[in-house]
């Protein structure tokens, strides 16, 4: 019994392409799991020369005592506040937004789309002088208040532009149906439209919350003090020190990363098409 | 089309939809823009205060900034190198990100992290790994036989371009990538049907038929990470501080130094501002590209 030729060349083609990926997931995964190996290494293994691999005691506490070895607890707390808000500020600034442009055609709407567009490609990096004079002008330096208003800015043109094309993609009929059966247009949006539209307000949330969630630069720039500073900032600021802890600094990153990259898979196939604003679907 | 026929309603009547988000956008993305231009034509003193118009002065001063060259200089190399060799490891990856094997989502998945995680983080990860005495790196050089001495890799100016160059790239490969995988799965498999058919051989099929319906997806994933690239603070900050000196300053790390570490606000305004024209440049490229306005329609 043996097997015929184009199968072992399928197989063997499989098994070698297998061997490929996982090699090359490896390469993307090395900088996470150096860190997690660290994060579990006790205090002492850090300063070892030369280094191991793996640590040498598996010290799970590490994670816990987080909080205690530095603010961890402070930065976690300002980044919740932080990209909750923002979230939050930048949905009902876009789903409305997003709806009518779907739906109408007004005059202006051209320039409208154009300048949410262009600002799409606007980064907070090159506009942080503009952005830090206006917050002294304002008094919102040190406060959440210029973060999120800043962050929900920077990621708007994201959002309207994911909405409006989850708007258009539900058939105006439906809404139609229901204003003859006695809504009025609102209610039409409120009861038929918004429920409809419901993946695209999540995939919208999650990727204001992701982008506020790790934004660095602007909260490096405007939060000086620790008791605001989210974890991006908090954390960058540790290496910084003469004895650096890195074991809870990557424990600490951990904790901060993978709630993200797992929110972040689900909205994966829907980022492609709003970052390139439809032009790659 | 239908857009010529149907009569438009006022724009009075998409205000109260659209506040929001002009709210936002005019208040804190267009008013910073505003006040950045302004402050590059602004003699302002050490602690922030505004003493006048300075005119063209601050331009002069940037242009006699003998530290500019080089980092101009460098800032080219970081763009083509970062943004060229991010293409061209994508290409392929895409492919195998798209090929059927065991491990296929797994793949996925792993390329996927760079991309959701802290830019900070991953940064640092690196900066840790890179470290002469206590880093992964050396250590696994060592076990190849590839060095036989611990290197500073980071700290030595001839090798700590290339490391963030290397770092650039790895967090820029997953956004193209997907990009390129998404124009990939939007070819029609009766495409590569009809191709091998043809008889077409796998290289050829790739560049005679894969490749050109890959290009609009390549160019707009090439406009975009550009512009990532340009703006790309975190890297270059984390690991070096664009240090020693200036040795791996970019423009934007460069107008940071200038603004929050000289307080040379006016300064540091005018190189932004070339900055932004730069991003300007590849904002009317992108636009082009993504035929924006067709895309609207449908």
């Amino acid at each position: 019994m043996s097997v015929p030729a184009p199968i072992v060349k399928r197989r063997i083609k499989g098994f070698v392409l297998s061997v490929i990926g996982l090699a090359t997931a490896f390469i993307f995964l090395f900088p996470y799991v150096t860190m997690f190996s660290t994060a579990l290494k006790p205090k002492g293994d850090i300063t070892d020369i030369p280094p191991t691999y793996l640590p040498q005691e598996w010290i799970w506490s590490n994670f816990i005592n987080v909080f205690k070895e530095i603010a961890f607890g402070t930065y976690m707390k300002n980044t919740i506040i932080i990209a909750l808000a923002t979230m939050l500020i930048g949905l009902i600034a876009s789903i409305p937004a997003g709806y009518f442009v779907a739906r109408h055609n007004f005059r202006g709407r051209t320039l409208f789309l154009l300048v949410v567009l262009i600002t799409q490609m606007f980064s907070p990096t090159t506009l942080l002088i503009g952005i830090y004079r206006e917050m002294s002008v304002l008094n919102l330096i040190n406060t959440y208040t210029g973060l999120i208003l800043v962050n929900a800015a920077f990621n708007l043109a994201f959002a309207v532009w994911i909405l409006s094309s989850f708007f258009r993609s539900i058939p105006k009929e439906i809404e139609e149906a229901a204003q003859i059966d006695g809504c009025s247009r609102f209610q039409a949006f409120r009861k038929v439209a918004l429920p409809l539209a419901l993946p695209g307000i999540v995939t919208t949330a999650i990727f204001i919350f992701i982008a506020a969630w790790n934004e660095f630069v602007v909260a490096y720039t405007l939060a000086s003090q620790p008791a605001k500073q989210p974890f991006s900032v908090g954390l960058s600021l540790l290496t910084g020190y003469y004895e650096v802890k890195w074991n809870y600094l990557f424990a600490g990153s951990l904790i901060a990363i993978i709630p993200v990259v797992v929110l972040f898979i689900f909205i994966e196939k829907y980022l492609v098409s709003g970052l390139t604003a439809g032009s790659v679907k | 089309m239908v857009a010529a026929t149907v009569k438009k309603e006022p724009a009075r009547k998409a205000l109260p939809w659209l506040s929001g988000t002009i709210f936002l956008i005019v208040g804190f993305v267009l008013w910073p823009t505003l006040e950045l231009f302004l402050m590059s034509f602004r003699t302002i003193d050490i602690s922030g205060l505004i003493e006048g118009w300075a005119g063209l002065e601050n331009y002069r001063m940037l242009a006699a900034n003998f530290d500019l060259p080089p980092v101009l200089r460098r800032t080219i190399i970081w763009l083509v190198v970062v943004v060229g060799m991010t293409l061209a490891i994508s290409l392929p990856l895409a492919q195998l990100m798209n090929a059927k094997f065991r491990g296929q989502k797994f793949l996925r998945y792993s390329i996927i992290i760079p991309w959701a995680a802290s830019l900070v983080i991953t940064a640092t990860s690196f900066k840790w790994i890179l470290d002469p005495y206590y880093g992964m790196m050396n250590l696994i050089l060592k076990d190849l036989g590839i060095i036989k001495e611990d290197v500073d890799l980071l700290g030595n100016p001839s090798t700590s371009f290339i490391m963030l160059l290397i770092v650039a790239i790895f967090v820029s490969l997953p956004f193209t990538s997907y990009v390129l995988l998404a124009g990939l799965q939007s070819i029609p498999g009766e495409v590569l049907e009809a191709a091998k058919v043809d008889g077409a051989g796998g290289w050829k099929t790739y560049w005679t038929i894969i490749f050109p319906l890959l290009r609009p997806a390549f160019l707009v994933a090439a406009v975009i990470n550009a512009v990532y690239v340009f703006n790309s603070f975190p890297i270059i900050w984390v690991m070096t501080t664009g240090g020693p000196g200036y040795e791996t300053d970019t423009t934007t790390t460069f107008a940071y130094k200038i603004a929050f570490r000289d307080q040379d606000i006016g300064q540091s305004a005018s190189l932004a501002v070339g900055n932004f024209l730069v991003i300007f440049i590849f904002i009317m490229l992108f636009l082009k590209l993504s035929k924006w306005r067709e895309a609207d329609q449908t």
